[in-house]
Parts: C-alpha cells; structure tokens; sequence
C-alpha cells in the first residue's frame, strides 16, 4: 500500500461553498447526506490510475486535504492552518457561484497557501494584494471550480460565467463550474479525469 | 421658522447616521457576503439612524438646544417610527427569511411569515402582564403600552449584555489570566497534529484499497445469507467487511483527535499573542484598566445584592457621592449640584457612546461566530431589533 506513490491536495475556499461536499463526492462517489462544519482540516484519499490504458500506466494515492475556516480568521488560526501547506503538489480553490466574494476571497487563499512555500524573508514586500506577477513562475497547478450553478436563476448564468472566467484566467487555472452537488456525479468525474497531474 | 431650521438639522443628522449605518453594513457585518436583498440593508440602516437620532435628542434635551416644541414634536415622530418598525416590519421580515430558508414551506412564505409574526405579537403581549402598566386611563393599543414593553425588553437585554461585559472584559484585559506558553509546546503540538493526519490519510488508504480489490473482484459486499452461507463466513477469511468496519471506527475516533488537536493548537497560538501583545505599552494600559474593572464590578455586584437583600433604594448615584467625600475631605470650595450635574451629563455622555462602540463590537464578533451565508439576513435582523430595544 505505501508502495503507491502520493499526491498531495489543497481544497481550498470559503465557509460554505462545498468543500467538504466536493471531497466526498470524488472520494466516495456518493454525495454527502449531511454536510457540517469543517473543524481544522479533513483528509480523503482517493486512488487513481494516472494514463490508464497507456503502458505509463501508474496508480497514485491523491490525498485532498479539506482545510476549513474563512480567509479573514485571526491570525493565530491561520499559523495554525499554515502547518497543513507543507510540500503541496496542487491546489483547488473553490469557490460559490451565489456568492461573489468568495470568489474574490480566493485570490487571498492562494496568498496563504502559496506564501507558506517561500522561505519567510525579513522584509515584507507586497501589502498583500494579489500580483500576477508574482506568482508567474509558480510550478504548483491550480483548479477553479465553482459550485452552486443550478441556485442561480437561467437569466444571470451568462454573466456569472463571464467573471469566473476572468478568475480562472487571473491564475492561469483550469475552471470547472458544477451545479450542486445534490444532483450528479458524471459532470465532475470527468473534471477529475482532466487532470492536472505531472 | 425656527421649526423650519431645527427640522433641517433633525433630518441632516439623520441622513448622517443613516449613512453610516449603512456603511458599517458594508464593510464591517458583510465583508464575506454578497448583499442579495438590499430591503435588509435599508431596514438596518434606517433602525439604526433612528435609534442614533433618538440619543440625540436626549443630549439635546439635557443641553437646551433647539426650540421645545419642534423638539417635542421629532421626538414623538421618532418614536412613532421606531415603534412602527420595530414591533412590526422587523419581526415580519425575520419571519419571511426563516420561512425562505425552510424548504419545504416555500410556497405559501407570505402565510407562514404572518403566521410566525402573530405568534411574536402574541408572546410580545404577554410580557407586559406580570408588570403594571395596564392603567384605565390609556387603551390598548397607546404608545406607553409599547413603550413600556420595549422597554422591559430592552432593560432586560442591556443588563445581560452588561453583566457579559463587565466579566468578559477584565479576563481579556488582565494578563493574570495567561498561561506561559513557548514555541517548543506549539512546535509539539503541531507534530502531534501532523502525525495524526498522517494516520488518518494510512488508514483512509487501507480503506481505498480495500474497496478497489472488491470492486475488482466483482463486489462481495452483500452479508452471505442463508445457513450455509453463514458457516462458509466463518471458516473463509471475507477480510472485507469486518475489518474495514473496525478501521473506519478508528478513523472516526482519529478525526475527532485531529479536530481537538487542531483546536488546541489554535488556542495556544491565540495565547501567545495575547503574550506578546501585554507587553507592549497599549497591552500594560489595559492590564491596568482589567483590574481597575474587576475591582469596580465586584464592588458594584457587592452593593447590588445589598441592596437587593435589604431592600434599600439608592438615594445618591456613586458620582455625587463620590464628589461630596472629596469636597468634605480636601474642603475645597465646590458648588456640588452645579458640577455633578454636568459631570454626571459628560459621564452619561461617555456611557451612550462606549454602548454604542461596544454594542457595535459585539455585534461583529456575535455575527461572524455564528452566520452562514443562509442565516446572514436573519441575523442582521435580529441585531437590528436588538439595537433598537436598547
């Protein structure tokens, strides 16, 4: 079993958006009955057969690791978190279609994840807005996915869709938008098979 | 025409407050959510300019500005408005959001919101019986039977949020109350948390490959049935079911330790910037205010009960007396009534705008502990009720 090779994942988003709902989906295939509160952090593992059907054929453990709370916490709750964002291979921000600022909220998650790889230098350099620049050489592959789609009424889908867009594009990130997770799991077996590993 | 101009600034500070009520809406109560029905933003800000207008008008009793009668008159307007909205639209507009969250009720939410606001107006009616104010020669539905109700409430309300305050805020202030706390105990701890997950993420992986190697193996997952398939149980390993039972027993029980750890952990780091932060010049100030506090309130909780047990009524407030023993003490020549008047005033003065601060604090950390963003407008709400009943 330790013989697989592993894959860690941030999931990664606002109080609310479907985290928690999104991890069990692609873990367990089933939807989540009663989803809670996200105390500290929560893991699932999944196992995936990366190229399957190619003679590179390998299976990898992907552990996404559902790390709860709001982006504006106290900062004693953040150094806390910050002890989960060791040695990341891929993050995936999530964030809610209803909800404008929890897409807005992800540029600082990325901030926080992200920052926690660079060796802490004693000058402080930005002011803590997001730089596209700044994170131009980052290696670690990022995924937008927005939940929620069927909550939003069929005449303002279009320009929801626009903005993420935007978003996606802001980090160079593949997006995905689901509609709640309530009702299937085809959409998003098909996002997870477009993959975003080495 | 004097009415004209003191209508005018009347309306002009109104506006003032209502802007920034809104503005605290903005920036402070919804910073984390998108604002969807805008009629909750307008109610809060318009209860809360109403109820800035109303202290307003108290200090401009207690200084004499503006004319007597127009301040009657914006008095009783202002009253009237608040009473309107308070025991009517709010408690209407409370119902008709918890009815829209509730799924199932959401077709007929007009009905259920009455519904919900009768039941409120009934309970409303039913506080003011243990009290005497029914007196024949107002009827029912006068202002004073309101008031007085809102009243009640409100009174009931500020001691509790007092009491609250006046422990809370010297176990904040004082640093009598931290523990020592070093990076070695925060380094362990998250060590401890990491390894936990660690075990979490093996045993979860045992799990998977447990489930893949039935699945491959076409699915044994129905309990045997039958006498015979019973005893074959036995005797054949089926190493599937019970076993990952007993994992996932213990993953749950793993999970619990994690979150514990990781609210452990929370704490400590919250601790020990509390430390830190007593040692600079603002955190020693506050240190000096805890005990300052601690003392006054254990005094103050000291003659309550006195009183209560005696049945003694205050005849002087601690201001007055406290000025008379230092006349007499240092025989200074001081016009007392004068002086305590417009120290009591400046005190008073002091007392509205502290509440309104701390009420506004605490309505922040109240909002973010507990919303979602289903409950957001419900809550914004309540708080607006709650404002105005003070």
């Amino acid at each position: 079993m330790a013989a697989l090779d592993r894959v860690k994942v941030l999931v990664l988003g606002d109080s609310g958006v479907g985290k928690s709902s999104l991890v069990h989906l692609l873990c367990h295939n089933q939807v989540l009955g009663n989803p809670s509160w996200t105390v500290g952090c929560s893991v699932d593992v999944r196992i995936h057969d990366y190229k399957e059907g190619t003679p590179e054929e390998k299976t990898y453990y992907i552990e996404l690791w559902d790390v709860g709370g709001s982006v504006g916490s106290a900062t004693s709750v953040k150094s806390t978190r910050a002890v989960f964002y060791n040695s990341l291979n891929g993050i995936i921000l999530v964030h809610d279609l209803t909800n404008k600022k929890s897409s807005q909220n992800l540029y600082r998650w990325s901030l926080e994840a992200l920052n926690r790889d660079v060796a802490p230098t004693g000058v402080l350099v930005t002011n803590g807005d997001y730089d596209r620049e700044q994170f131009a050489d980052n290696q670690i592959p990022l995924l937008v996915i927005g939940t929620k789609l069927d909550q939003i009424p069929e005449t303002k889908r279009n320009e929801v869709l626009t903005r993420t867009a935007f978003l996606a594009e802001d980090f160079n990130a593949e997006e995905i938008n689901l509609v709640s997770i309530l009702v299937t799991s085809v959409f998003l077996l098909y996002g997870s098979d477009s993959d975003f590993l080495l | 025409m004097s009415f004209l101009i003191d209508s005018s600034i009347m309306v002009t500070s109104q506006v003032l407050f209502f802007g920034f009520g809104w503005l605290f809406f903005m920036r402070k109560l919804f910073k984390d959510y998108e604002v969807r029905q805008y009629v909750v933003q307008v109610i809060f800000s318009v209860t809360f300019a109403f109820s800035c207008t109303m202290f307003e008008l108290i200090i401009f009793e207690i200084l004499g500005v503006l004319n007597s009668s127009s301040r009657y008159f914006h008095w009783k307007l202002n009253l009237c408005v608040i009473l309107l909205i308070l025991v009517f639209m709010v408690p209407f507009y409370i119902g008709y959001f918890v009815v829209s969250n509730i799924r199932l009720l959401h077709r007929q939410k007009l009905l259920f919101a009455c519904v919900l606001w009768l039941t409120f107006m009934y309970f409303f009616w039913k506080l003011g019986d243990p009290f005497p104010i029914l007196s024949p020669k107002h009827g029912i539905l006068s202002i004073e039977q309101l008031i007085s109700r809102v009243g009640v409430i409100g009174v009931t309300l500020m001691a509790l949020l007092s009491g609250f305050g006046a422990v809370n805020c010297p176990y904040t202030y004082m640093s009598y109350f931290l523990r020592n706390v070093t990076d070695a105990d925060i380094l362990a701890l998250e060590r401890r948390l990491l390894q936990t997950m660690d075990m979490i993420i093996s045993k979860k992986k045992r799990i998977a490959v447990a489930h893949r190697t039935m699945f491959q193996r076409g699915e044994v997952h129905n309990k045997p049935t039958g006498f015979w398939g019973m005893i074959k149980s036995v005797t054949t390993s089926v190493a599937g079911s019970e076993n990952l039972s007993l994992i996932q027993q213990e993953v749950d029980a793993l999970e619990e330790l994690s979150r514990q750890l990781f609210l452990e952990t929370a704490d400590l780091h919250a601790t020990k910037e509390r430390i830190e932060y007593s040692k600079t010049f603002q955190g020693k100030y506050f240190n000096f205010l805890g005990y300052f506090f601690s003392i006054y309130c254990v005094w103050k909780i000291f003659m309550a009960t006195i009183n209560i047990v005696f049945d003694r009524v205050g005849k002087t407030d601690p201001v007055t007396r406290g000025i008379e023993i230092t006349v007499n003490y240092l025989g200074i020549q001081f016009d007392v009534k004068f002086w305590s008047q417009h120290i009591s005033f400046i005190l008073v003065g002091i007392i509205i705008v502290t509440s309104i601060r701390g009420l506004l604090i605490t309505l922040t950390k109240f909002f973010y502990a507990i919303s979602s963003s289903k409950s957001s407008n419900v809550i914004v709400l309540l708080l607006a009720q709650i404002m105005v009943s003070m």
